[in-house]
C-alpha cells in the first residue's frame, strides 16, 4: 500500500494538526451518519483488517466494522462524511465496493424474529436434555417414590420451558382456530397440552407413565424445523434487500441557488430535476430543457432509443442516454407510473395465493385424521373400561406418537438444503413455496430485452462498410457515450481499425455526433438527422458529405447462457415462449436465433399478463422470466417467476426467484433441483407416515410407553433430516 | 439414593449455566458474522487503542 493509506498515529490527522480541534470534536455530540458498503470481493482475515484499518483511519469515521458473512461494512461516521468518499477509499485498497442504502437494510427486524426463535430453541433443548436424563432412569426401572420424584422434577422443568418455547405454535393454532381452520399447529398444540395435562394427573396419582419428555422433545424438534425455515428465508431476504439497497435513490434538484443532491423521497411535484446522461428518471415529468435520447427498454421492452426534447413527457425508470435534461416533476413517489404498476401486480398476484403448499396439503389430510383417531381411541377405551384415566392416557399417547415431528421437519430440511445449493449457483429463492411451484413448471415464457439479451447492442454489419467509412464512424463514435456509439467504437477497435482524423467532433444530444473531415461535414446519428429513412431494426446512420447515408445495424447481445438455458428447457420437454414489447422483426430474429417456435411481439404489459393468465387457465404451469416494468404483472400472474439481478426493483419484488449472476444457464438446473427437492419432500412425508403406521396400532392398543414415543419421534426426525441432506 | 439430592440440583445448575451462557452469546450479537469471527482470531493485529 502507498504511504498515504497508512493510518496516522493519532488516528485523526486533522486533530494532530490542530489539537484544539480534537477537544472540540469530543465535545460536540454531532449526529451520526450510518453508511453501509457492500464488499463483494473480500474473503480473508487480511481483507478485514486492511479495510477496517483504512476506514478507521479516516478522520470522520467513528467506527467501522466489516462483516465477512454478509460481505458488508457498516460505518458510523460524522455527518459530513459521504459514502462515495469511503467507497473511493476502499476501492483504492484494491477491493470492489458499492454503496448501500442503509434505509433499505432492515435486517434488524428479521434478526429479532430469528433471535427469538433461537432463544426458544435453546430453552427447549436445555429442558429436553435434562428431562431425558431423568426419563432414562425411569425407563430403566426406577420405582415408587424415586419415580414420582423424577416425574415431579421433570414437570418442574418441562412446564415453564414448554410455556416459553411453545408460544409460536400456540399463537398460530389460536389464529387458525379463530378463522375456523385447521393447520399443522392445532394438532401440535393439542398433543402438547393433552400430554402435559394427563402426565400431571398421572404423576399426582403416582402413575407409571408421564410424557413430559415427549412433550418437550416435540417442541424442540418442531422449533428446529421452524428455525431452519426462518434462516433460509432470512438469508434470501437479506440478499434481496441488498440488491435493492444497491440502488441508492438520489436526484439532483435544481433550485435558484443551484443544484443540490437530495434523496428521491424528498422530491415534490413541480420541482425541477436535473438528469445527467446515464442517469435514471427519478420521477414522472416533462422535459423543460435539453435534448437527448432516452432508453425505455426496462419499461416497454423497446430496444431502440427514443428522441427526447423539450415538452416531452418522461416516466420514472427511463434512462437518459446522451445529453443532460432538466425535468419538471409531475408525479413523484407512489404516484409515478412505476408505482401505479403495483396495482396491476396486486390484481395478478391473487391467483398465486391460491397455491396450497405440500405441507398445507399434508396438514389438511393429517390434522382431522389424527384428531379423529385419538377421539376414537378415547371413546373405545372409555366404553371398554369405563375408566376415564386409562382412556385419556391412551388418547394422549396416540396424539404424541402421531405428532407431526417429522412432518414439521420434512419440508424445511429439504428447502434449506435445496435453497443453499441453488444460492451457491447464483439463485436466490425468495418465496417459501417457490421451489415446489418451480418443480411443476411445463411452460417457460421469456421476456426479450434485458432477459434473453444483455441490453447492450452489438454492431452487425461492420464488414459491409468500406474501410474509410468505418474509420470515420470510429472517430465520431468515440466522441459519445451513447450505447450505440460505444458499440461501434468497441467493434471497430476490435477489428483493428484506427480512427480517421476527424476534427471538431461534437455531440449533439438527442441526435448524434458530427465533425469535419477534409472540409466536409460528417455525421453519425439518428436517421432523420442525417437525412435517411428509418428502418425497423436498431440502427445508426453515417453520412459523409454528399454521399447517401449508410446504416450501421445492431443486434442486442445475447445474455450469457441464454442459448443453453433455452436448449436445456426444450430438451426437458417444456414449451418455451418469447414475449416482448419490442418490434416484430427484432423479436422474430431473436426467436429464430434461439430456436423458439412461439413468439409474440409488441406486447403491452397487460397483454403479457393476459397471455400468461390464459395459459394458466389452459392448465399450464407457467414459469415467467422477465426483468422490465412491463413484465411485472406477468411475473406476478405466472405460476412461478424469475428475474435477473439487473432487473428493475419492481420486477424483482414481483418475482419468486432472483438470478444473482449475469448467466441464465442455472434456470434449467434449478428446475431439476426443484423437482428433486419436491421428490424428497414427498419421500419424507412417506417416511413419517411409515413410522406412524408402525407406532399408532401400539398406541391405540394401549401398549405405547413414553420410551416408544421418544424412540419413534427421534428416529423419524433424524431419518427425515438425513434424507433431506441426500439432495443433490 | 441420598446422593440424588446433590446430583440432580448440580446437573440442573450446570445445565442452567450453559443455557445462560448461550443466551448471553445471542444477546451480544455473537452469531452475526460467524465467518468473519472465525478469521479474526487469526489476525495478529491488536487494537490496543480503539476509537471511542
Amino acid at each position: 500500500m502507498t504511504a498515504t493509506m497508512r493510518p496516522s498515529p493519532s488516528g485523526c490527522p486533522a486533530c494532530a494538526a490542530a489539537p484544539a480541534a480534537e477537544q472540540l470534536a469530543e465535545r460536540a455530540p454531532a449526529p451520526q451518519a450510518q453508511i453501509a458498503l457492500s464488499l463483494p470481493t473480500i474473503h480473508c482475515s487480511a481483507c478485514i483488517t486492511k479495510i477496517e484499518k483504512a476506514l478507521n483511519a479516516h478522520p470522520g469515521v467513528k467506527s467501522a466494522r466489516v462483516n465477512l458473512t454478509l460481505k458488508r461494512a457498516s460505518i458510523e461516521a460524522a455527518p459530513e462524511v459521504t459514502a462515495p468518499e469511503l467507497k473511493a477509499l476502499v476501492e483504492s485498497l484494491g477491493y470492489e465496493a458499492h454503496e448501500l442504502d442503509p434505509g433499505t437494510l432492515s435486517a434488524t427486524a428479521t434478526d429479532r424474529a430469528g433471535r427469538e426463535l433461537l432463544m426458544r430453541l435453546a430453552v427447549a433443548g436445555f429442558a429436553m436434555m435434562n428431562v431425558m436424563l431423568l426419563s432414562i432412569s425411569v425407563w430403566s426401572g426406577a420405582e415408587g417414590p424415586t419415580r414420582d420424584l423424577f416425574h415431579w422434577i421433570s414437570a418442574a422443568i418441562a412446564l415453564p420451558a414448554i410455556a416459553f418455547s411453545g408460544q409460536p405454535f400456540f399463537r398460530n393454532a389460536a389464529a387458525a382456530l379463530k378463522n375456523r381452520q385447521l393447520n399443522m399447529d392445532v394438532p401440535i398444540t393439542l398433543a402438547i397440552v393433552l400430554a402435559v395435562v394427563t402426565s400431571l394427573w398421572e404423576t399426582s396419582l403416582s402413575g407409571k407413565h408421564a410424557y413430559f419428555d415427549a412433550a418437550i422433545a416435540l417442541t424442540f424438534f418442531l422449533l428446529a424445523g421452524r428455525y431452519l425455515d426462518h434462516r433460509t428465508r432470512a438469508i434470501a431476504r437479506s440478499a434481496a434487500e441488498e440488491l435493492t439497497a444497491l440502488e441508492v435513490p438520489r436526484a439532483w434538484r435544481v433550485t435558484d441557488a443551484g443544484e443540490e443532491q437530495v434523496s428521491v423521497s424528498d422530491l415534490a411535484a413541480g420541482e425541477l430535476i436535473r438528469v445527467r446522461p446515464g442517469g435514471r428518471m427519478p420521477v414522472d415529468g416533462e422535459i423543460v430543457e435539453g435534448t437527448s435520447e432516452i432508453d425505455r427498454s426496462l419499461l416497454t421492452g423497446e430496444t431502440v432509443p427514443v428522441f427526447a426534447g423539450q415538452g416531452q413527457a418522461v416516466s420514472a425508470g427511463e434512462v437518459n442516454l446522451t445529453g443532460p435534461l432538466t425535468v419538471r416533476a409531475t408525479a413523484v413517489g407512489a404516484d409515478t407510473s412505476l408505482h401505479r404498476m403495483a396495482d396491476l401486480v396486486a390484481v395478478a398476484e391473487s391467483g398465486r395465493s391460491r397455491y396450497t403448499s405440500l405441507a398445507d396439503k399434508a396438514a389438511k389430510l393429517y390434522a382431522p385424521g389424527v384428531h379423529l383417531l385419538s377421539a376414537v381411541a378415547f371413546a373405545g377405551w372409555y366404553l371398554y373400561t369405563w375408566d376415564l384415566r386409562t382412556a385419556l392416557n391412551i388418547a394422549a399417547a396416540v396424539l404424541i406418537i402421531t405428532c407431526p415431528c417429522a412432518l414439521g421437519l420434512a419440508v424445511p430440511a429439504v428447502t434449506t438444503a435445496a435453497s443453499g445449493r441453488l444460492f451457491r449457483r447464483g439463485m436466490l429463492i425468495k418465496h417459501e413455496t417457490a421451489l415446489e411451484r418451480l418443480a411443476q413448471v411445463d411452460t417457460v415464457v421469456f421476456d426479450k430485452t434485458g432477459t434473453l439479451t444483455a441490453g447492450t447492442p452489438e454492431l452487425t454489419n461492420l464488414d459491409d462498410l468500406p474501410r474509410g467509412d468505418a474509420e470515420v464512424a470510429l472517430a465520431l463514435a468515440e466522441g459519445s457515450s451513447h450505447p450505440l456509439a460505444q458499440a461501434v467504437a468497441r467493434a471497430a477497435r476490435d477489428a483493428g481499425i484506427a480512427p480517421a482524423p476527424v476534427r471538431a467532433v461534437t455531440e449533439v444530444p438527442g441526435y448524434g455526433t458530427k465533425g469535419t473531415l477534409d472540409g466536409r461535414e460528417v455525421r453519425l446519428g439518428r436517421a432523420s438527422w442525417v437525412g435517411a429513412d428509418g428502418t425497423a431494426q436498431t440502427a445508426t446512420w453515417l453520412a459523409c458529405g454528399d454521399r447517401p447515408p449508410r446504416a450501421l445495424t445492431f443486434t442486442d447481445r445475447l445474455r450469457d447462457g441464454a442459448e443453453e438455458a433455452v436448449q436445456a428447457l426444450q430438451d426437458a420437454g417444456k414449451s418455451v415462449y418469447l414475449m416482448s414489447g419490442d418490434s416484430t422483426p427484432a423479436v422474430e430474429a431473436l426467436a429464430r436465433r434461439l430456436g423458439i417456435a412461439h413468439w409474440m411481439a409488441e406486447a403491452l404489459p397487460a397483454d403479457k399478463a393476459a397471455r400468461v393468465q390464459a395459459m394458466a387457465e389452459d392448465g399450464r404451469r407457467v414459469l415467467m422470466v422477465g426483468d422490465g416494468l412491463n413484465d411485472t404483472a406477468a411475473l406476478a400472474a405466472a405460476h412461478v417467476s424469475i428475474s435477473p439481478a439487473s432487473a428493475l426493483d419492481a420486477a424483482r419484488v414481483a418475482s419468486d426467484i432472483v438470478l444473482l449472476g449475469g448467466d441464465l444457464s442455472p434456470i434449467a438446473a434449478a428446475c431439476r433441483t426443484a423437482r428433486a427437492a419436491t421428490r424428497r419432500i414427498r419421500e419424507n412425508f412417506r417416511i413419517a407416515t411409515v413410522y406412524n403406521i408402525v407406532a399408532v396400532p401400539l398406541a391405540v392398543a394401549g401398549l405405547a410407553t413414553p420410551l416408544i414415543a421418544a424412540l419413534a419421534m427421534s428416529a423419524s426426525s433424524i431419518t427425515v433430516s438425513l434424507n433431506a441432506l441426500r439432495l443433490r | 439414593m441420598n446422593v440424588l439430592a446433590f446430583l440432580i440440583p448440580v446437573s440442573l445448575i450446570l445445565g442452567g449455566v450453559g443455557l445462560l451462557f448461550f443466551v448471553y452469546t445471542v444477546k451480544t450479537n455473537q452469531y452475526d458474522d460467524p465467518e468473519g469471527d472465525a478469521r479474526r482470531i487469526l489476525s495478529d493485529e491488536y487494537d490496543d487503542h480503539p476509537k471511542q
